[in-house]
């Protein structure tokens, strides 16, 4: 029997019970549709968090902070006094509450940037302005986003700051637009805003900066991005009226490496520096966390989706198992007229695996039109502040090894039932009274 | 003397083991003929259907040696033994043992399917086939919608498409009315007299055996010394 033949007859065997082939195919159909859905949000939410990753840009940007003591864990009570240790220093919105690290202090700075592969290492100094203020609108809260200074920005209009210019800019994330009273993002650049801060002796005091661009809302939260001139700026009003002799001391620094350094090379800076007592992460390592969180909640989901694949292989066993049995005596015949037994094993197994085949198809395809759809309302739904984030994609690789694997399944769960095909005696089959 | 199509040298073939063993056939030894008609005549039970199973290589005998066209049969491989039932030997069944939902001409050239032909020669000698059994115009129909005399002529040309040497026919007539019966007998002898192909008919119709070439009465998994089938008419008929 030729190869094509055996498909045939298969596709052909397979439709002759349709309600029982029906059923086992909805089986596999839930288990195909959930899987797809499962690995296409994977596939969106991955395809999401790296173009997120690669629009920031800033590859070659360490941030670093002063490990955690290892000896000031809770049993062993607090470490003994070190003058020559700086003060802690708390990490401001974004972090744990009352949460604190060790300050960076110049001599920090100094072995950072001694470090092999380190370029240069910069404080990161935090400013606190009070508001930010548009042509009279109305006074409102400035949050300004700590890795703003140094990475790219998803602009919804406008340019990218530039840290080299002497002139303050800043970038507005398009949350603030309405209530600073601007049209669109368009009308907001290249307006002058005036950002209030208070001095150490606390006076406050008015700067004047020039919107430079909006960006959209990122994964990295949602604050204002200065430039380095106009962090500069807004640090020297800050520290107006500070006495002489407070020590300097930061809760991070920026830390530049060269941008072509591979993943190795970034490994070995790494472990240089945590070697010393720092810790670093690139950007690619703090969105890289969410990844984690996202692909285990996944892998929890595919394998539900697996295990209901698998009770639907024991559907395709049982269905095929009746098929065989009623087919004793067709069996028998082709066994009789010279058919061996390998092809009668091919002949079962290939009805397993279009069983397989046609309820994956179909699973994936109903899963891709659900998903698509599901993925279109979100985006323009409770997902529309996260602009190009599409939850559920469908990736052609993935889709293949989808129905492969199903397939798989269902060829694994035909080969018991082909063994008994295959084993049938003509003589038994063709025996009646 | 030319080499005989089968030779059976005092197979024996039996089932079960221990207190449940059954011989079903024990020690029978035949020729067979290119070119002849014999009829396997017994009661149900009798070992004859044993022993039209052991001469179409469906089954391998316990003791005594089978020759096909003077090979010892176990000494052929697997794919040899398939090849010949598929090419050399026809099967017609009582039972008819058409795939119902399949049209007639699917069933018809399934022997052809099984040894690979393609579609379109698989076709033309299907056709040929059922042309001379005149169910041509039924080719498209569900082998469930025929009649049984219809069925068995399906049955007659699925056996003769691969223009085999020998057909084995398991009471042919069985699930027929007596015309239809008298119908498909005619076939079957016509094919044994135009075609030359050797027929080999299990039955219990002693008017059918009558008009085979030759007759071997089996008994009790033996065979039955008799000289003419009239012989053993009389006796089969001596309590009735």
């Amino acid at each position: 029997m030729k190869f094509l033949d055996i498909v045939r007859s298969a596709i052909q065997n397979s439709f002759r019970n349709k309600l029982r082939t029906g059923l086992t195919v909805i089986a596999i159909f839930i288990g195909a549709f959930t899987l797809t859905i499962t690995s296409g949000i994977g596939t969106g939410v991955t395809a999401y968090i790296n173009g997120q990753v690669s629009a920031i840009g800033a590859a070659d940007v360490l941030t670093i902070t002063k490990a955690a003591d290892a000896t000031a864990t809770a049993s062993d009570g607090p470490a003994a006094y070190d003058p020559s240790k700086s003060t802690t220093v708390s990490l401001g919105n974004g972090s744990r509450p009352g949460s604190t690290i060790q300050a960076l202090t110049a001599a920090d700075l100094a072995k950072i940037k001694a470090t092999a592969g380190i370029l240069s290492v910069d404080p990161a100094v935090r400013v606190s302005p009070d508001y930010v203020e548009y042509a009279d609108n109305g006074k409102f809260e400035l949050t300004v986003s700590q890795t703003g200074t140094i990475t790219t920005a998803d602009l919804a209009a406008g340019t990218q700051l530039d840290n080299s210019s002497s002139s303050d800019q800043l970038l507005l994330p398009t949350t603030y637009l309405k209530n600073l009273g601007y049209a669109n993002a368009q009308a907001a650049v290249g307006t002058p805003v005036s950002i209030g801060i208070t001095d150490y002796t606390g006076t406050q005091q008015t700067v004047t900066a020039t919107v430079v661009g909006v960006q959209n809302e990122t994964l990295l939260g949602s604050g204002a991005a200065l430039n380095r001139s106009l962090v500069a700026h807004l640090h020297t009003v800050a520290i107006t009226g500070e006495p002489a002799g407070v020590s300097a001391g930061y809760a991070t620094a920026v830390a530049h490496f060269d941008a072509s350094a591979t993943k190795a090379e970034i490994s070995t800076i790494k472990a240089d520096l945590s070697a010393q007592g720092y810790s670093s992460q690139t950007v690619a390592d703090t969105i890289g966390a969410f990844e984690t969180v996202i692909n285990v909640i996944i892998g929890v989901l595919n394998a539900f989706a697996v295990i209901a694949l698998i009770a639907a292989g024991f559907g395709i066993v049982n269905t095929l198992l009746m098929s065989v049995q009623e087919r004793t005596r067709e069996i028998g015949l082709m066994k009789a007229m010279g058919m061996n037994g390998g092809r009668v094993y091919a002949l079962f197994s290939m009805e397993a695996v279009f069983i397989g085949f046609l309820g994956s198809a179909l699973g994936v395809v109903a899963a891709i039109g659900v998903g698509s759809l599901i993925s279109n309302l979100l985006a323009n739904g409770i997902f529309s502040a996260l602009p190009g984030l599409q939850v559920v994609q469908f990736a052609p690789a993935s889709i293949a090894i989808i129905v492969g694997v199903v397939m798989l399944i269902a060829f694994l769960a035909g080969t018991l039932p082909a063994r008994a095909a295959a084993r049938q005696n003509p003589i038994d089959a063709l025996r009646y009274e | 003397m030319s080499v005989p199509v089968l030779s059976a040298q005092v197979i024996g073939k039996s089932y079960g083991s221990g207190a449940n063993r059954f011989d079903a056939l024990k020690g029978v030894s035949l020729d067979i003929q290119a070119g002849e008609s014999v009829a396997i005549v017994g009661k149900s039970g009798s070992g004859k259907s044993t022993l039209m199973h052991l001469l179409a290589l469906l089954d391998d005998p316990d003791s005594g040696v089978l020759l096909v066209e003077g090979t010892d049969a176990k000494k052929l491989k697997a794919k040899e033994l398939n090849r010949l039932r598929n090419q050399d030997f026809g099967f017609v069944f009582q039972q008819f043992f058409l795939t119902a939902n399949a049209t007639v001409l699917e069933n018809v050239v399934l022997p052809l399917t099984i040894a690979g032909v393609g579609a379109k020669e698989r076709k033309a000698r299907g056709m040929a086939a059922l042309e001379q059994l005149e169910l041509a115009d039924k080719a498209k129909n569900k082998a469930k919608n025929l009649s049984g005399g219809q069925k068995q002529r399906a049955v007659i040309a699925r056996a003769l498409v691969n223009n085999p040497k020998v057909i084995f026919a398991d009471e042919p007539t069985g699930n027929l009315d007596s015309a239809t019966g008298t119908v498909v007998e005619d076939i079957l002898f016509k094919l044994n007299k135009e075609n030359g192909i050797t027929l080999i008919i299990v039955t219990h119709d002693t008017e059918l055996a009558a008009r085979c070439d030759r007759q071997i009465f089996i008994r009790d998994g033996l065979e039955e010394t008799a000289d003419s089938p009239t012989g053993t008419h009389k006796r089969g008929g001596a309590h009735s």
